[in-house]
């Protein structure tokens, strides 16, 4: 039995088909036979039996469905690390909002997915436990699975899991679902709870999903949405039922194909998948709309500045004071933040905290964070008028398929170029998914993202549904 | 009012501007449900937020903005509609975020005003640059092991008010004055609970000296005093020493001093290449704060009668002069004291000054020596009203009253019963007195006689006798016209 898609797994608990115990046989059997991956920071057969037994089923969908954990969110009965070795024995004693949401709804967690350390990738090169090997990789040649949420995409597109919480700041949740075959979705920010979700740029960090299907992405992201007073950023609005509501009807709507998004050395294969995407639309009766929008090309320097500065102050609290890893040999107070931030945290985490200190500094803070902040406005407008416009965007996900391990590793802008068709959407703090649409040359799947306006997640899910249900 | 230190080569005047950290008086911190009460166990008062772990994020509690609010109209300021919440970043042990949330380029207030009062009468208006919240630090603590220091966040996340004045201050004194209505208005407030014991009031003083016409000099900032006799000692000691830097042809460095209150010096806390870049930029935590009308507006309801409008009141209605009315007014809980005599016994309105000075030479005198707070006092403002009442109807002289006072204090009895107890009335039966009269002037014949051929000092004489007989009974003023009468 295949065991992909939550509908299809609660219908057949629902019916006795198969207990929950035979049920997650499978997914432990799964995950024991891809450990290889490297998917899980944390996986511990007992926790997922101790969950079954206290466990009792209810009518609602999402009840005994395997679902793994981003290891960004705070958990009370796994540790928490943020793949760093600074929070690498951290007990969280609190449940982020997020996961309470599931676990108040009968989901099971699988374990804690890898990441980037502290979500900083693009690769999933940057965990202190090791890289994750995307599953669609040949033996003899590993890939990437994407970043940073690259555990949770893995998880999902190897069937070791039936969904998976992720982050996405700047195309966290959006770039590795591409590489991996699946589904990803960030909601307009505000829309999930950051309550318990270690921190990288506070304004830009949104929790979002991953699954095999659109269905399966709307019905857990009704999951996790909400407004939560703990939150001072989280929004007061009301979560529609998106599964329930999907309507495959496009006919009169305008999709707006922003040609700032035809960037130069833009591999052929992505134009192709775009353009077919385009003509798929078309066929469903949706206006095809050229629109511009102008800020874009300062979209990836204003993320680089922007998620950084932030980060450098959210990350300034694993001191070694309070919790987590704290350095052995040290005389003075100084000499213990240097020494425990210098051994704890890895090159990347580092050289963000160094890019976002740097901006912030007296001199350099209105030359760069100002006018950083004053870009990512203009950025938001853009899509603000493009939308007066068009009722949703369609660009590429990525500049590429899955790339090797090892790529791209020698230089950090190369790397970051990877979130180059993200980014634009987390500044502007709209919605985006990503669904597979095609494949590369060599085979690989290849991601078509959908924009809309903020809360208007019901847009992309209808419209990610007709592309998935068109999918030739 | 102008206030000059002499040097060796010319007068100096002090220039100082003041920094008041106030705690706000609230039951929770201001971004966590974490209780703020003083002296608990070390760190049982700490949140999720305040220690800062992981992913947990801040909430504005909306009780200390009243506050902030509250005490910016209490300062005749301008409250902004629109303010925003900052991050300044340093790494101290006490501190859990690494960042102190704070106000920085857009305060909750903005511009007001306070008055203070000199003893001579005159008033001087210091100008308030603006009004913050910010978050407080936990504590380090050094003394407890040789080796170790440990923290507690207890304090970690209380909301602190940081008013910014302008440096018109120029003297000690006027800091003094200027710190002591501060605490006043905000224990009027209710914004504050004032105990600098406690540590409630701590104010970073900003100092510069200067040849008076010149431009300001360069200043130094002392962090972090507590007491307003350390910071008096303060202000002068690093005044005197800029100046002496001065005269000697020096220059003065811009530096964080600390005061060391066992050598009554003040020293740099750290060298300029440790100087703190604290990188401030808004808290993406946190929307910027936007207050309506309405939530001022019914704020403003809420504020209560102010010591400059008690003042105002005190000299207009019970013509009382302005430093009377100001060592009333100062703290709430006097004036409270004063308003309650006058409210019970409103016949007393036209000897005001009288309840004043019972309320500040005797009330003050004994409740000191007793350590007694005057909200406290064994003595009602009724009590005390009924004795004023008996002075000025007449009925008992002030000396006696003065006893009357002790027993008061001592027994809790109404001065009406201590003085029926003890036939303490007055005599004022001209008969009687006139009876006491003759017999000190029969035994003191040779004494009138002086007195009739000239030595007029004599009448105290015959006054003292005669009240000595009456046991002090006797109605000073008849006793006085009689004798003179007689004598003529």
């Amino acid at each position: 039995m295949e065991f992909i898609t939550i509908k299809e797994t609660a219908h057949k608990l629902k019916n006795k088909d198969i207990s929950i115990h035979e049920l997650y046989e499978i997914f432990i059997k799964r995950t024991n036979n891809n450990l290889d991956l490297n998917a899980y920071i944390y996986f511990n057969e007992e926790k997922i039996h101790q969950q079954l037994s206290a466990h009792s089923a209810t009518t609602n969908l999402l009840n005994g469905i395997p679902i793994a954990i981003k290891d960004l969110f705070c958990t009370k009965s796994m540790p928490t690390t943020a793949a760093s070795k600074i929070l690498k024995d951290f007990q969280s004693p609190y449940e982020s909002f997020v996961t309470q949401k599931l676990l108040n709804q009968g989901a099971i967690f699988m374990g804690k997915t890898n990441c980037d350390e502290f979500a900083m990738g693009s690769a999933n090169t940057t965990s202190y436990f090791g890289n994750v090997i995307n599953p669609l990789s040949s033996k003899d040649k590993p890939l990437v699975p994407g970043g940073s949420s690259g555990g949770s995409a893995a998880a999902v597109a190897a069937k070791l899991c039936l969904g998976a919480t992720g982050t996405d700041t700047g195309g966290s949740i959006r770039q590795p679902a591409s590489f991996c075959g699946i589904v990803g979705i960030k909601p307009t920010y505000g829309l999930c709870s950051r309550w318990g979700v270690v921190a990288f740029a506070s304004s830009l960090d949104q929790a979002g999903i991953f699954a095999n299907n659109v269905e399966d992405s709307a019905l857990l992201m009704e999951g996790i949405a909400g407004y939560d007073p703990n939150d001072s950023t989280s929004a007061n609005v009301n979560v529609p039922n998106y599964c329930q509501s999907i309507n495959t009807d496009l006919a009169g709507k305008t999709v707006g194909i922003p040609s700032e998004y035809n960037v130069q050395g833009i591999p052929e294969e992505i134009s192709i998948v775009w353009e077919k995407a385009i003509k798929k639309l078309e066929s469903g009766g949706v206006k095809i709309k050229r629109i511009s929008l102008p800020h874009t090309k300062y979209a990836l320097p204003t993320y680089y500045i922007i998620a950084p500065a932030e980060a450098s102050s959210n990350l300034a609290r694993y001191d070694g004071v309070k919790y987590g890893f704290r350095s052995e040999l040290f005389s003075s107070l100084d000499d213990m933040y240097e020494l425990t931030r210098r051994e704890g945290f890895g090159k990347e985490v580092k050289r963000r905290i160094l890019i976002g200190t740097y901006v912030l500094s007296s001199g350099y803070y209105d030359a760069y964070y100002l006018k950083a902040q004053k870009v990512r406005k203009l950025i938001a407008n853009d899509f603000e008028n493009a939308f007066r416009e068009c009722d949703f965007i369609l660009t590429p996900t990525t500049p590429s398929a899955a790339f090797p391990i090892g790529d791209k590793e020698d230089d950090p802008i190369k790397m970051y170029l990877n979130d180059i068709f993200t980014v634009p959407a987390s500044l502007a703090g709209i919605p985006g998914i990503s669904i597979p649409f095609g494949k590369s040359n060599n085979g690989l799947p290849l991601g078509i993202q959908l924009l809309s306006k903020h809360f208007d997640e019901q847009t992309i899910f209808n419209v990610a549904s007709f592309l998935e249900k068109n999918n030739d | 009012m102008i206030n000059l230190i002499k040097g060796k080569t010319s007068d100096w005047e002090t220039i100082i501007g003041l920094e008041i950290h106030a705690q706000v008086k609230s039951n929770s911190k201001l971004f966590s449900s974490a209780s703020t009460k003083f002296g608990s166990d070390p760190n049982s008062q700490v949140s999720l937020v305040d220690a800062a772990m992981p992913g947990m994020l801040p909430v504005i509690n909306e009780y200390c903005i009243r506050q902030a609010v509250k005490t910016g109209l209490g300062l005749h300021a301008k409250i902004n509609h629109y303010s925003v919440f900052d991050r300044k970043n340093y790494f101290y042990a006490d501190l859990p975020q690494g960042y102190q949330i704070s106000q920085y380029k857009y305060p909750i207030v903005g511009e007001g005003k306070v008055i203070i009062d000199f003893k001579d009468g005159n008033s001087k208006e210091i100008r308030i640059i603006r009004l913050h919240l910010e978050q407080d630090a936990g504590k380090s603590i050094h003394d407890q092991n040789p080796t170790k220091t440990f923290v507690d966040l207890n304090r970690s996340g209380i909301a602190l008010m940081e008013i910014v004045s302008e440096p018109d201050l120029r003297s000690a004194e006027e800091v003094a004055l200027y710190i002591g209505k501060i605490r006043s208005i905000l224990m009027y407030l209710d914004t504050c609970d004032g105990n600098m014991q406690e540590g409630s009031i701590r104010a970073d003083v900003n100092i510069s000296v200067r040849k008076p016409g010149d431009d300001y000099g360069t200043r130094c900032e002392i962090k972090n005093l507590n007491s307003i006799k350390f910071i008096k000692q303060a202000i002068e000691y690093e005044s005197r020493r800029q100046i002496n830097i001065l005269e000697d042809g020096g220059k003065i460095e811009q530096n964080t001093l600390l005061f060391n209150v066992q050598s009554g010096k003040t020293k740099p806390m750290r060298s300029k290449e440790e100087a703190h870049d604290y990188r401030y930029f808004p808290d993406p935590d946190l929307l910027p704060l936007e207050l309506e009308d309405k939530f001022i507006k019914d704020i403003k309801e809420e504020i209560p009668e102010l010591p400059d409008q008690r003042k105002k009141r005190y000299i207009d209605e019970f013509k009382l002069s302005n430093y009377d009315s100001s060592i009333l007014t100062a703290e709430k809980e006097i004036s409270d004291f004063f308003d309650l005599v006058l409210f019970t016994h409103k016949e007393l309105r036209s000897s005001a000054k009288l309840v004043v000075n019972w309320i500040t030479s005797e009330l003050f005198s004994i409740l000191n020596k007793n350590e007694i707070n005057i909200s406290k006092s064994p003595i009602s403002p009724d009590y005390l009203g009924k004795l004023v009442l008996m002075i000025t109807g007449n009925k008992i002289s002030g000396k006696i009253a003065k006893d009357v006072f002790e027993e008061m204090f001592n027994s809790n009895k109404s001065p009406n019963d201590i003085v029926k107890e003890r036939g303490l009335i007055q005599v004022t039966n001209t008969n009687e007195i006139e009876l006491i009269i003759n017999e000190i002037l029969e035994a003191n014949k040779d004494k009138v006689a002086d007195y009739k051929s000239g030595k007029k000092k004599l009448l105290g004489f015959f006054v003292g006798q005669a009240m000595k007989l009456s046991q002090g009974k006797a109605n000073p003023k008849i006793l006085n016209d009689l004798l003179l009468e007689k004598l003529s």
